[in-house]
């Protein structure tokens, strides 16, 4: 075996005083780990101002047309302090938005995409690192478009997430900035999703085949596919609107429509063409927001179960299978829009089939734990916890998936349920395990495993009492400012006061990690290489990894699974080992 | 510490389970958190779908949850025996099983539900005038607008959209136990008609007409919800649904008659409620470049 010295050619080492050493590190990084933590950190940070945006929502629901604390007296001086109807529909909007595309999708594909896939698969950066670095710039534009929109009359966009036209088109001019942030974003994602299929195509080490990749890679691979083909289409859909904002052109408006003061629309347009555009998106991305997480939380539980993934190829053929599904689905937020009716039929029917894989993954995690060796500590039990609360996401999934049952349940309160279950329930939950199983390699050292624990509990209990009494609110519509205006929704208030109450114990119990990230950061205790004791590649290198990654050029061996296998002496073999 | 992460997780489908049970059968305190009781023969099915895939949900859900609880019970390390894991990779059998059991259940479930999807929307009521079958004729338009609803209903000649409709603002007041057809427009952006009770709801969707229909068996007052959002009025998008006997609906609406008969609202009204886009850029840019793009054509 050769002993290849890694070199890197394409950024000297930072030379200079410690800003020019700063800024060559850490703004015009093309380090692949630098670029991940990077989108780590803003993500982290978005995910605190969604956090806020959600309890405020909640609060409004709880405990309608009060005094907002803190921010309504800023805000609304004039009402006293109590939100307008305008507002409160900004609020939702943002929320979902910053949720979605500067928190979820960023973090996973953006944060863990950069900073696993390389290691993982045993190169020494990425295929293309200057895009890289400008993947993560473009999501600068749309931070500044998305804070511009706070500032303008308005507040922010409010049209809610999905952002459906006519209403779209009619709004002020924070709808503006926010399909510009939605561009950016998209053009940033699509830069990503280039890099890491040419990074695992071509970059892997020798002897890591396709099928001895981690399932977390798969989970990368096949969501940048889904984003190459899918984000074109949004990004022109975007596009259409913006220029029938700014140019006066139709794509999106009929006829006669008695807004826009009167002013004739040029009209020839049809409203439903862009929730076609927008969901053949937008479903696809619900699946770029969980398959990775469904990678790296098939690679932990393995790992702490000291067992080997069950059923390695089905898991990777179900990914597929949901993805390739995941483009034929986009129909079933259309069953009830007027779209016609036999098509929903259609519909229905891919949307039962993609419960299909999801189902078998979740049979594979079980079969996994089955006859293990199990380890609950921290990153594992935020895992177990995702694969139960998916389990319940899904399963709302096909009862929404049934169209006679979505007319009921369509655009009330059940639908955010099955959402949270599975962005917030299932994504976020694997997300955190990852940051506890992956902090180690990043920083070199621990994060606190007791107050890790404490974390996970408190965030799974007051998840569950914030989402899980929301199924039962299927005659609530959401995105209404205050529902206790319908006679037939008064008695519902006592159960919104009570889902209020967890959510705000969720958001502060999450400063519980915000004080074991910054303090593990600093003063955990030293990791060493591979403190789980786990087979992939990066756990080979030192924690955390140089620029360059390796100091041995890893050459594989095995698949990724390999625990307590019978030939061993100890209860791991890693992928590098020589037997 | 195991046992209690394993208890933990096996609480989830307890009560998970339980409380649907209750607010499915009614048992406080969830006693009236879910549907409202049904009011047709079409709402009906659609409950009996409703709490049987629920049901179905809980039956996998236990099944599921209840192992991994298990499983953490059973199989934590408790560092008391130097046994390795088992090793085992895959296991056929098994696979095969837990594919095509699954299989078979969402086959029959996405066949048994058509019938009531083209119950509520594909089979719009027919009826036979001298031999001659046709669609039945809407007794009611309804106009969706920021932010309420506008019903005008098909005068005399029994056809709507003409002279002698009768319009009425924020209430509609319908016969019990007639099939009723409404036709559904939207003056500006898209809304959406929800009725709980009756398990219907439909967007309206500028450009387009929607049928609805439907057949309240009780006499009883309700709401019409938006469940689209409008703008920043959505919330109190509301209209009250009063179902009455034949009597009093013909009755009322002679009353109605006398009342309020205005010409048929078609053309749309230049919308004094669009609060934001006043202000707006694009709205200014649009008064501008109107003028300037006629100019072009001609
Ligand atoms: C078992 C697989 C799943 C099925 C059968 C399913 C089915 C559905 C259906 C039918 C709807 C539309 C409901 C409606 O608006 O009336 C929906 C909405 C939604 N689903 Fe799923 N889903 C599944 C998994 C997922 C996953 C894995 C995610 C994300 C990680 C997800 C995220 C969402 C979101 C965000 C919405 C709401 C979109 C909106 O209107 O704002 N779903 N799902
Ligand atoms: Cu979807
Ligand atoms: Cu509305």
């Amino acid at each position: 075996m050769a002993e290849v010295t890694v070199e890197n050619s394409i950024t000297p080492e930072p030379k200079g005083n410690v800003v020019s050493r700063f800024v060559w590190t850490y703004v015009f990084a093309t380090d692949h780990k630098v670029i991940g933590l990077q989108f780590l950190f803003s993500s982290l940070i978005w995910f605190f101002v969604g956090g806020f945006l959600a309890l405020a929502v909640r609060w409004q629901l709880a405990w309608p047309w009060s005094d907002m604390p803190i921010f309504g007296h800023m805000l609304f001086a004039e009402s006293g302090g109590q939100m307008s109807p305008g507002f409160y529909n900004m609020l939702f909007t943002m929320h979902a938005t910053i949720m979605i595309f500067f928190v979820i999708i960023p973090i996973l594909a953006g944060a863990f995409g950069n900073y696993l896939i390389s290691l993982m698969v045993g190169g020494e950066d990425m295929a293309f690192p200057r895009l890289n670095m400008m993947s993560y710039w473009f999501m600068w534009p749309a931070f500044v478009c998305i804070i511009l929109s706070f500032f303008m009359p308005e507040y922010g966009a409010a049209a809610g997430w999905t952002s459906y036209p006519p209403l779209s088109v009619f709004q002020g001019d924070a709808q503006s900035l926010w399909l510009l942030a939605m561009v950016f974003v998209g053009i940033s994602s699509m830069m990503g999703s280039i890099n890491y299929l040419t990074t695992i195509i071509q970059m892997r080490a020798p002897g890591m085949t396709m099928f001895r990749m981690p399932m977390t890679v798969w989970g990368m691979f096949i969501t940048a596919i889904m984003q190459a083909f899918a984000l074109p289409v949004l990004t022109a859909a975007l596009l259409m609107q913006l220029s029938d904002r700014l140019l006066m052109t139709g794509f999106f408006l009929p006829e006669n429509i008695a807004v826009n003061n009167g002013v004739a629309t040029s009209g020839g347009g049809q409203v439903l063409l862009w929730q076609h555009l927008f969901w053949f998106y937008s479903h696809p991305a619900v699946y770029i927001m969980i398959l990775p997480a469904m990678g790296m939380v098939s690679d932990i539980i393995s790992c702490f179960s000291r067992k080997p993934l069950f059923g390695y190829r089905p898991m990777v053929y179900s990914i597929t299978a949901i993805a390739g599904l995941g483009f034929i689905v986009w129909g079933h937020h259309m069953f009830i829009s007027g779209m016609n009716h036999t098509l929903a039929m259609s519909f229905m029917v891919s949307t039962m089939l993609i419960a299909l894989p999801s189902g078998i993954k979740v049979f594979n995690w079980i079969g996994t734990l089955w006859g293990g060796k199990l380890q609950l500590t921290t990153p594992m039990l935020f895992c177990v916890g995702f694969v139960s609360m998916f389990v319940i996401g899904g399963l709302s999934g096909i009862v929404m998936s049934a169209p006679p049952v979505d007319i009921v349940i369509h655009d009330t309160y059940y639908i955010v349920a099955h959402l949270h279950y599975v962005l917030f329930a299932s994504s976020v939950l694997g997300v955190l395990g990852a940051i506890y199983f992956w902090f180690p390699k990043m920083f070199g050292r621990m994060m606190n495993e007791k107050l890790g624990k404490i974390h996970f509990f408190l965030t799974f209990v007051f998840l569950n009492g914030t989402f899980f009494p929301m199924h039962f609110l299927s005659r609530m519509p959401r995105r209404v400012a205050d529902p206790y205006i319908y006679e037939g929704l008064k008695d519902l208030l006592p159960l919104n006061q009570f889902m209020t109450i967890c959510a705000i114990g969720m958001g502060l119990t999450q400063l519980i990690f915000v004080a074991n990230f910054f303090s593990s950061m600093f003063f955990g205790a030293k990791a060493g290489r591979n403190p789980w004791n786990a087979n992939t590649l990066e756990w080979t290198t030192v924690s955390p990894p140089p620029h360059g990654n390796f100091d041995v050029q890893p050459i594989v061996r095995r698949g990724p699974y390999e625990y307590s296998h019978p030939s061993t002496e100890c209860d791991f073999f890693p992928q590098t080992e020589t037997s | 510490m195991n046992r209690f992460w394993s208890v933990l997780f096996l609480l989830v489908p307890v009560l998970g389970i339980a409380s649907v049970l209750m607010a499915m059968y009614g048992v406080a305190p969830l006693e009236s958190a879910w549907l409202p009781k049904s009011l047709s023969q079409a709402g009906d099915t659609i409950d009996q779908l409703f709490n049987g895939i629920h049901l179905l949900s809980a039956f996998i859900l236990a099944g599921t949850v209840f192992t991994i609880g298990w499983a953490l019970w059973r199989f934590s390390d408790r560092g008391d025996s130097n046994e390795k894991a088992l090793y085992v990779t895959h296991n056929t059998k098994l696979e095969i099983t837990w594919t095509v059991i699954p299989a078979l259940i969402l086959i029959f479930l996405a066949f048994f539900q058509m019938k009531s999807w083209a119950e509520n929307k594909m089979d719009r009521p027919t009826v036979t005038v001298d031999g001659v079958t046709d669609f039945k004729p809407p007794m009611v338009m309804v106009k969706a607008k920021r932010f309420g609803w506008e019903f005008y209903y098909a005068g005399d000649d029994g056809v709507v959209e003409t002279e002698d409709d009768i319009f009425v603002e924020n209430l509609l007041v319908l016969p019990a136990g007639e099939e009723i057809v409404l036709q559904m427009e939207s003056r500006d952006v898209i809304h959406s008609f929800y009725v709980p009770e009756l398990r219907l709801k439909q967007d309206i969707v500028p450009g387009m007409t929607q049928f609805v229909w439907f057949n309240a068996r009780e006499e009883k007052e309700i709401e019409i919800m938006c469940t689209e959002l409008c703008g920043w009025g959505h919330y109190m998008m509301k209209a009250k649904l009063n179902f009455v006997s034949r009597a009093q609906f013909d009755a009322w609406i002679e009353e109605q008659k006398s009342a309020y008969s205005p010409e048929f609202k078609n053309e749309a009204e230049p919308a004094a409620f669009l609060r934001e886009s006043n202000k707006s850029f694009s709205a200014k840019l649009s008064n501008v470049a109107r003028p300037l793009l006629k100019l072009k054509i001609n």
